[in-house]
């Protein structure tokens, strides 16, 4: 443990020049971070701007490509978490890596159990488990299971393993994001014990008014570059949203306005996980943007039209007659489709190959009593391969293979050969490069002038802004607003309508 | 059309994906077939006609032969076959005898009284030395010449009888891994295909007995295995519904139904091995087709094979079982009904396991409850062997087929090398450690590729 003093003003972390690229993607172009002992300092920025990326070098988790990384003015070398958190630095993700079926204790001294003989000091782990815990305020048994509790009372579970381990400096991704607002002020208070015990935190957050009220100093990212970093009391958060958003929107985003038609899609009050009375409409030829936080509900609200995830009230109506959708083959059938933000994870079969991918949900179309004809099968796909511009080296090419803007490319052909007539896009660019955007976005134009009605989810607010008619915002599983006209709006307005 | 195609896997292991565990199958029938060649004696046809070029090489036409064999249909053929081919040569069969020694001696002795001209006995490798030995003791025909058949070098292991002896014996397992193949591939397990082995024959034999016993019509035995099949098919529904509805883990879920229906193949036998089956009740285990002599147990595997591999590669539900194991998410999120197609694998699991008790029951005209006992690991052995991954989505029905011969074929050819039977346990051990191996080499290569175009924060 470091000692007890807050040394303010000493650098703890000096990052410099840093460089990361994934295939593809160059996530992190050129960035610096300064992080004090005794600071929180606050990382800021939208979603893709690189600070993900930024925190998982600091952590050891990602390996820059270049620049230079000093701790305590010495230069260091992160090879691996473990690594890092040798070092003293320790981090909390919004997925906390704690065994739930264990006990706090034995959590809290995972890796590093003191032990006597080979036998547990059980007494000695429970009195420094719970010193630890009082030292953070924080009032749990040490005996409680993890998967007990709730996620707050983890997150403080998991400081105190930092707290233990020694830790220096704390990055916190997110850690607000799934916090009701009291706990939010019971986490306040153990950063502010934090601080004053002279370690450095690292707050990473979209929402700006808990970076105004907690930290000392804020770093702006933006496009995968750190634009700078400012002492919190220059500055007021319209200054800190234009910093974040300030890029002009040019010809990035080639919208057409489509003639609309009758109202096909709407849903009234659906309630079902996270999302609670949520209503709204699409008509043909209209692209509903559906802008929010991560975790503000938009993927569970497509899943619920979906048929994905349970319903527990509230009704889906087509072309103004209620529909009973109870599962996603329903949806399907009903020419409701979805494109899932997890392309791997939801949308893929990855061990199949591209064609059988594109075949899956519409075999029935060329199947008679079941039997495959793979002739009219291979026709459809090269329909599409071809049409879609997909690049692959065969048919028989696994999923899995293909990069990411042709696994989009894959998805899309196979809604696009059931020519559904709502079509729920979710993060439909996420990690694809800026030519299969472009791509995409024109198809988006294309469907919404073939009557489509068209529900597009997008953490990229510019995205939002500039393919959709028009906009809902939401929060905290609730619609939280609605903008008529997206291109009169401007992503400081959404920004505020998400952050509420 | 390029890209992804030019970052291939190492030559090794795409071959091993290709062409893996056929070739491995093809080195292991030419390891054995080398290690069994030896000198085979001729029986039957072949033993005549080896005779009949000896009599023609050294021209004995016109000359007066005795043939001579032991019982039994295999020599009565050759001694048939030979007569016809002696008479072709315009030779004499002076008499033709097949039988046991007192018959072989009384007949040759009887030559001997009448005191016939010079002759040459043309015999069989087994009744050569009866022969002679009754030569040697008549003086007066002592002088004739003996010809056996002349042997030759072939390997035991190819012999028409231990191919045909090889896919019999794994007929049952076989039958079996086509369901157990289509389970694993949508990433499950059934443990209890073993115990349904055991229940299977035992009620099918006890409905047999129920139905007349020995006396019973074909009818009778048509309807008992039909009705076990069908039973068989509902357990493993039931496994189905257990693990679709309830999410209980398939090994768990299988690994109970096991125990149930072990236990009931006790009670229904009660405890006893069931024999009352009429002889004709063999003749799908035990019987063989005219036109080739292939048996009906082979054939009725192979068929199955067949269907199989249309079904997994050329139909819907085919198409769905991959989904469901490659990915059940992404599956249903395609509008798959996962838990219809997981109902379905389970219950044809289980009903081929019952088909596989039946055909077992018969090669042994009984049903006990004590067969099939382990089978569920010689099943999932020859599945896991085939190329089937245990982690879902991938796999052949071919490949299984090849899985079960490899295991047949390393069991019959260390039986005929003269392995003990402990170390053969030992070495099939290590082929299925081998196989599950080979697949995380291949599984290892596939994420390495993946990872490198992963990336993204």
């Amino acid at each position: 443990m470091p000692g007890g003093e807050a040394a303010a003003g000493a650098p703890l972390l000096r990052m410099e020049g840093v460089r990361k690229a994934f295939p593809g993607v160059l996530a992190v172009r050129e960035a610096g971070l300064e992080v004090r002992a005794g600071e929180v300092h606050a990382l800021v920025g939208e979603n893709g701007a690189g600070k993900s990326t930024l925190i998982r070098i600091v952590t050891g988790a990602h390996q820059a490509d270049a620049g230079t990384l000093e701790l305590d003015g010495v230069p260091a070398l992160f090879p691996s978490p473990q690594a890092a958190a040798g070092a003293g630095i320790a981090a909390i993700y919004q997925e906390l890596d704690l065994v739930g079926k264990l006990s706090v204790r034995a959590n809290l001294f995972l890796g590093r159990e003191s032990a006597r003989l080979g036998f547990l000091a059980a007494a000695e782990e429970r009195r420094l488990a719970r010193e630890a815990l009082a030292r953070l305020g924080v009032d749990l048994d040490p005996g409680a299971r993890v998967d007990a509790l709730d996620v707050a009372q983890q997150q403080l579970v998991a400081i105190a393993r930092a707290l233990l381990a020694d830790a220096r400096l704390l990055v916190m991704d997110e850690p607000t994001a799934a916090l009701a607002s009291a706990e939010v002020e019971r986490l306040f208070g153990v950063i502010r014990e934090l601080r004053a015990r002279g370690i450095g935190v690292v707050f990473v957050s979209h929402r700006l008014d808990e970076v105004m009220a907690i930290a000392d100093r804020v770093t702006v990212m933006r496009d995968g570059a750190t634009l700078g970093t400012w002492p919190v009391s220059e500055l007021t958060r319209e200054r800190l949203v234009e910093r974040m958003v300030g890029r002009p929107l040019a010809q990035e985003f080639p919208k057409a306005r489509a003639a609309f038609g009758p109202e096909i899609l709407a849903v009234r009050d659906l309630t079902g996980g996270r999302v609670r009375d949520a209503s709204f409409a699409v008509r043909a030829g209209e692209v509903l943007g559906i802008a929010g936080l991560v975790g503000a509900g938009r993927t569970d609200l497509a899943r619920l039209v979906f048929g994905a995830d349970p319903l527990e009230r509230g009704e889906v109506l087509l072309d103004g007659r209620p529909v009973s959708i109870v599962s996603p083959r329903d949806a399907i059938r009903l020419g409701i489709c979805l494109l899932t933000e997890d392309r791997k994870g939801q949308g893929l079969v990855l061990g199949l190959s591209a064609r059988d991918n594109f075949a899956l949900p519409n075999l029935d179309r060329w199947s008679p009593f079941g039997w495959i004809r793979k002739g009219q099968e291979q026709s459809a796909f090269e329909r599409f391969v071809a049409s879609l511009r997909i690049r692959l080296s065969g048919p028989g090419q696994p999923a899995r293979d293909l990069s990411g803007g042709n696994q989009q490319k894959l998805l899309l052909a196979r809604w696009l050969e059931r020519d559904s007539r709502v079509l729920i896009f979710d993060e439909p660019t996420r990690g694809i490069d800026v030519g299969a955007k472009h791509e995409i976005y024109l198809l988006i134009n294309e469907l919404a002038a073939r009557g489509k009605a068209i529900v597009m989810i997008s953490s990229e607010l510019p995205e939002v802004l500039g393919m959709s008619d028009r906009i809902l915002v939401m929060r905290r599983g609730r619609v939280a607003g609605e903008v008529p006209e997206a291109a009169a709006a401007s992503q400081e307005l959404l920004l505020r309508m998400a952050v509420g | 059309m390029s890209v992804a195609g030019d970052r291939r896997a190492p030559l090794l292991s795409r071959l091993l994906t290709a062409y893996g565990m056929l070739g491995v199958l093809v080195l292991l029938a030419g390891f054995f077939s080398v290690a069994t060649l030896q000198e085979q004696q001729p029986t039957g046809e072949a033993a005549a006609r080896s005779l009949a070029r000896q009599l023609e090489g050294r021209s004995f036409a016109g000359a007066r032969v005795v043939i001579v064999g032991r019982g039994g249909e295999e020599d009565a053929r050759f001694a048939s076959a030979l007569a016809a081919r002696v008479r072709e040569l315009s030779g004499t069969v002076m008499l033709t005898v097949t039988g046991d020694p007192a018959e072989v001696r009384a007949a040759l002795e009887s030559l001997a009284v009448r005191g016939t001209p010079r002759f040459v006995v043309a015999t069989t490798e087994g009744a050569a030395p009866i022969v002679r030995s009754v030569l040697q003791s008549l003086p007066t025909i002592g002088g004739a010449r003996v010809l056996t058949p002349e042997p030759y070098r072939w390997p035991t292991f190819l012999l028409p009888e231990n191919l045909r002896n090889v896919a019999n014996q794994i007929a049952v397992i076989a039958i079996l891994a086509v369901g157990m193949t289509m389970v694993i591939v949508t990433g499950g397990i059934d443990l209890s295909v073993g115990s349904l082995i055991a229940l299977a024959a035992v009620v099918t034999a006890s409905l047999i007995g129920r139905m007349g016993g020995e006396g019973a019509g074909t009818g009778a035995m048509v309807a008992s295995g039909v009705a076990t099949i069908v039973l068989c098919g509902a357990i493993g529904a039931f496994s189905g519904v257990m693990i679709t509805r309830f999410a209980v883990p398939p090994f768990i879920a299988t690994l109970a139904v096991m125990q149930v229906a072990s236990g009931l193949a006790y009670i229904v036998s009660e405890g006893r091995p069931v024999y009352q089956v009429p002889q004709g009740f063999v003749l799908l285990g035990r019987g063989a087709d005219p036109l080739l002599g292939i048996p009906w147990a082979v054939l009725l595997m192979g068929a199955l094979y067949a269907a199989a591999h249309v079904v997994m590669s050329r139909t819907v539900l085919g198409r769905y079982i991959y989904a469901v194991g490659g990915n059940a998410e992404a599956a249903r999120l395609a509008g798959v009904r996962v838990a219809a197609v997981l109902l379905f694998v389970y219950a044809a699991c289980g009903a081929l396991a019952g088909l596989g008790g039946v055909v077992m029951a018969s090669q042994l005209r009984s049903g006990a409850p004590t067969y099939g006992l382990m089978y569920e690991l010689y099943v999932i052995a020859a599945v896991v062997v085939g190329g089937t991954s245990l982690s879902g989505g991938e796999g052949t029905i071919p490949g299984t087929l090849v899985g079960a011969f490899i295991i047949a074929v390393i069991q019959n050819g260390m039986n005929l090398t003269h392995v003990e039977s402990y170390t053969q346990k030992v070495v099939l051990g290590l082929v299925i450690l081998g196989a599950v191996l080979l697949d995380r080499l291949k599984q290892r290569g596939l994420r390495g590729r993946g990872r490198s175009r992963d990336g993204g924060a």
